[in-house]
């Protein structure tokens, strides 16, 4: 069972704000079923740009149900201005803190309040569209390069792990965790392996020691193993030490008399084009 | 308040007869049974009463019986052994809706080890095909493992008719029985199966405590090397008193089968007819005849599984969800995924599993109550019937 604060227990049993909103001047909609969460805003805002009510319906967990009922509570009495400034961490820290699981559940708060301010501002429609805001970088729960950046930046997240708590990239299939560690990279300020600025530089330039193993481990995983095992063979990785990578070759591979051809022809030739042209492969 | 226990697919009571016949081995009898004085030794002879009477309830011999730590165990166990005695075969048969203790294993040996996997598919009831299994089976096939029944839904695969036709073929055959023992009647010698994994805390034994079946002659290579103890199959010091829990957990399971093949089917029929008759927008996941008798997996359209669970907890009611968000996963139950249940469903799914403990009185208060926790819930909810199916996402989804 998830360590639930009281107030988190609390907005979750007795909801705040719950419902729909006829007149509406502003509604936000962010999520979906398939994607196991959706959260429908409604905003009141007066002449003066002041939120006098804020409603919401929400299909999610119960901190999705907890965080949208604080954000509601949050909103009221607030100017369209300072509404803006509300963050995912603001809605969390009113709960006293969820889960790092659940962080998403807030960061859905984020997003419909921004869709509700744009449709506000006329802007927009209710549903958030992701068309023009950048590449789509997981496929599984639609999400775009720039919500991932915005996420990684403001709740300054470090691991690939801290990124798929708090915007659900990643969770799914799992394909788009390379690009999750180059945006990464790319929010704190490092060279992302696929964004190759200068033509000559191997993929591998200006990776961190991490980020350089987990490139390695990539392309043995996807390009490598995959041919060994139609042999009946495999490739486990030993360890890295800067351009020296040791390997041992399992199963059909490990007997076989053509063992260092494989490593030579095969293991090493697809590392130094994939990742740095400098690396030397040894039995671990 | 009161609680209404009916998560006993997940870990059941300890029987008081069980405990009672534990107790003394945790106070007065507490030696080891490999010591050389008489103190240790008087354990041996409860330990043979113990393995005879897990023998009895699968009808088997005492000596294919091998005690483990849990159920988890003796999977990996069974499956490591084939592989070992049969080094130059290097495929697996497996389904797509085992427990951890099998995928997890079955994708490390896939990924770390060079052995290819097939994962049998499921239909929409969540049962196999027996002529897709039998493509399957290649010449380099090392070992079979397949559930005897689903954790998640209950559905018992034709387990006796898959063995039977690894056996033609000359390839082992496994079966994760830990959710099976107790509930199906099960005669090992008139079936094929070569290996069948079990755990004492899903039939009122206490956690911690295991057994896998060997059948006798097959080639068998031991995970825990050490000591001589369970002679050589199993290192490491006994539990004892797990052990003779166990013993006595199956004893009362073979007088109690009848009765959950009964009254706690009727039981859990009164629940699932009481839900799915009051309750719009709810399915049943799973075969309705071909399953354990104690087992029900219902989904409630338009609802998440974790809110409805929180809420049944308020009520004291404990069972269990496929939801995604009970696990920290983001994605729902791979079982019900596999049965191809529509997301609007599979994230709403809840199961009740019972034991001989529940009564009318609980069922009925469920019945009661849930409907209004359902209501509840989809007031609050943005979708409805009439609107999102569930089967598209505002968001690209990609494929399994």
């Amino acid at each position: 069972m998830w360590e639930y604060t009281d107030l988190v227990k609390d907005h979750f049993l007795n909801p705040r704000n719950a419902g729909t909103m006829d007149d509406a001047d502003g509604i936000g909609e962010v999520g979906s079923l398939a994607c196991g969460d959706a959260l429908k805003l409604y905003l009141k805002i007066d002449d003066n740009g002041i939120i006098q009510d804020a409603k919401f319906q929400t299909f999610g967990c119960a901190s999705a149900i907890a965080s949208s009922s604080a954000l509601t509570e949050l909103l009221k009495g607030k100017s369209v201005e300072e509404a803006q400034k509300l963050t995912n961490k603001d809605i969390a820290d009113y709960l006293g803190g969820l889960p790092r699981e659940k962080m998403h559940c807030s960061v859905m708060g984020q997003e419909a309040l921004e869709q509700a301010l744009k449709n506000y501002r006329g802007e927009a429609g209710t549903v958030a569209e992701h068309q023009h805001e950048g590449e789509l970088i997981c496929e599984c729960f639609g999400l775009m390069d720039e919500e991932i950046l915005r996420a990684i930046k403001e709740n300054d997240l470090k691991t690939v792990e801290d990124v798929t708590n708090f915007t659900k990239a990643g969770g799914g299939c799992g394909k788009c965790i390379p690009d999750l560690e180059n945006l990464l990279a790319q929010a704190h300020g490092e060279k992302a392996a696929c964004s190759v600025p200068e033509a000559s530089a191997p993929p591998a330039a200006g990776l961190t020691n991490m980020q350089r193993m987990h490139l390695i481990e990539q392309v043995i995983d996807e390009e490598i193993r995959p041919m060994l095992q139609k042999d009946g063979g495999n490739i486990e990785l030993v360890d890295v030490d800067r351009t020296d990578v040791y390997v041992r070759l399992l199963g059909m591979c490990a007997g076989c008399p053509s063992s260092q051809a494989t490593l030579t022809g095969l293991v090493e030739a697809q590392l130094r084009e994939k990742v740095d042209p400098e690396i030397s492969i040894k039995e671990g | 308040m009161q609680t209404i226990y009916m998560d006993n697919n997940a870990t059941t009571k300890v029987d008081p007869e069980v405990l009672g016949e534990m107790m003394p081995y945790f106070t007065d009898l507490y030696g080891n049974p490999s010591s050389m004085h008489r103190f240790g030794g008087q354990i041996g002879a409860k330990m043979v009463e113990a393995r005879k009477r897990v023998a009895d309830l699968l009808g088997c011999e005492p000596d294919e019986i091998i005690f483990t730590a849990c159920g988890t165990e003796s999977d990996n166990t069974a499956i490591r052994s084939a592989l070992s005695a049969r080094p130059d075969k290097k495929h697996i048969v497996t389904s797509r809706v085992e427990h951890p203790a099998i995928l997890s294993l079955c994708k490390h040996l896939e990924k770390r080890e060079g052995y290819a996997v097939t994962y049998l598919s499921v239909d929409e009831s969540g049962n196999v095909d027996l002529e897709e299994f039998r493509k399957s089976l290649r010449d380099d096939t090392a070992i079979v493992s397949v559930m005897w029944a689903n954790n998640e839904t209950g559905v018992i695969f034709p387990v006796e008719e898959m063995a039977t036709i690894c056996r033609e073929r000359d390839i082992i055959f496994h079966t994760d029985a830990v959710q099976a023992v107790g509930k199906v009647a099960i005669d090992l010698r008139k079936t094929p199966i070569d290996m069948l994994s079990l755990s004492g805390h899903k039939l009122h034994a206490p956690k911690g405590i295991g057994a896998l079946f060997v059948r006798k002659r097959l080639p068998y290579r031991p995970f825990l090397i050490g000591g001589h103890q369970e002679r050589g199959r199993r290192a490491g010091t006994e539990n004892t008193a797990g052990v003779i829990g166990l013993g006595k957990a199956c004893e009362l399971a073979g007088q109690h089968i009848e009765d959950e093949n009964t009254r706690v089917k009727a039981l859990r029929d009164r629940l699932e007819n009481g839900l799915l008759d009051i309750i719009p927008h709810a399915r049943l996941n799973g075969d309705r005849q071909n399953r354990l008798p104690n087992t029900t997996n219902i989904s409630f359209g338009y609802i998440e599984g974790e809110a409805i669970l929180l809420m049944l907890d308020q009520l004291g009611i404990c069972a269990s969800s496929g939801s995604a968000c009970t696990s920290g996963s983001l994605e729902p139950s791979h079982v019900l995924r596999a049965m191809g249940v529509p997301y609007n469903f599979a994230h709403g799914s809840i199961r009740f599993s019972l034991s001989r403990y529940n009564t009318e009185e609980e069922v009925d208060f469920i019945i009661e109550n849930l409907p209004k926790v359902i209501e509840t819930l989809r007031k609050l909810s943005p979708f409805s019937a009439e609107g999102d199916d569930g089967s598209s996402c505002t968001t690209p989804r990609s494929t399994e």
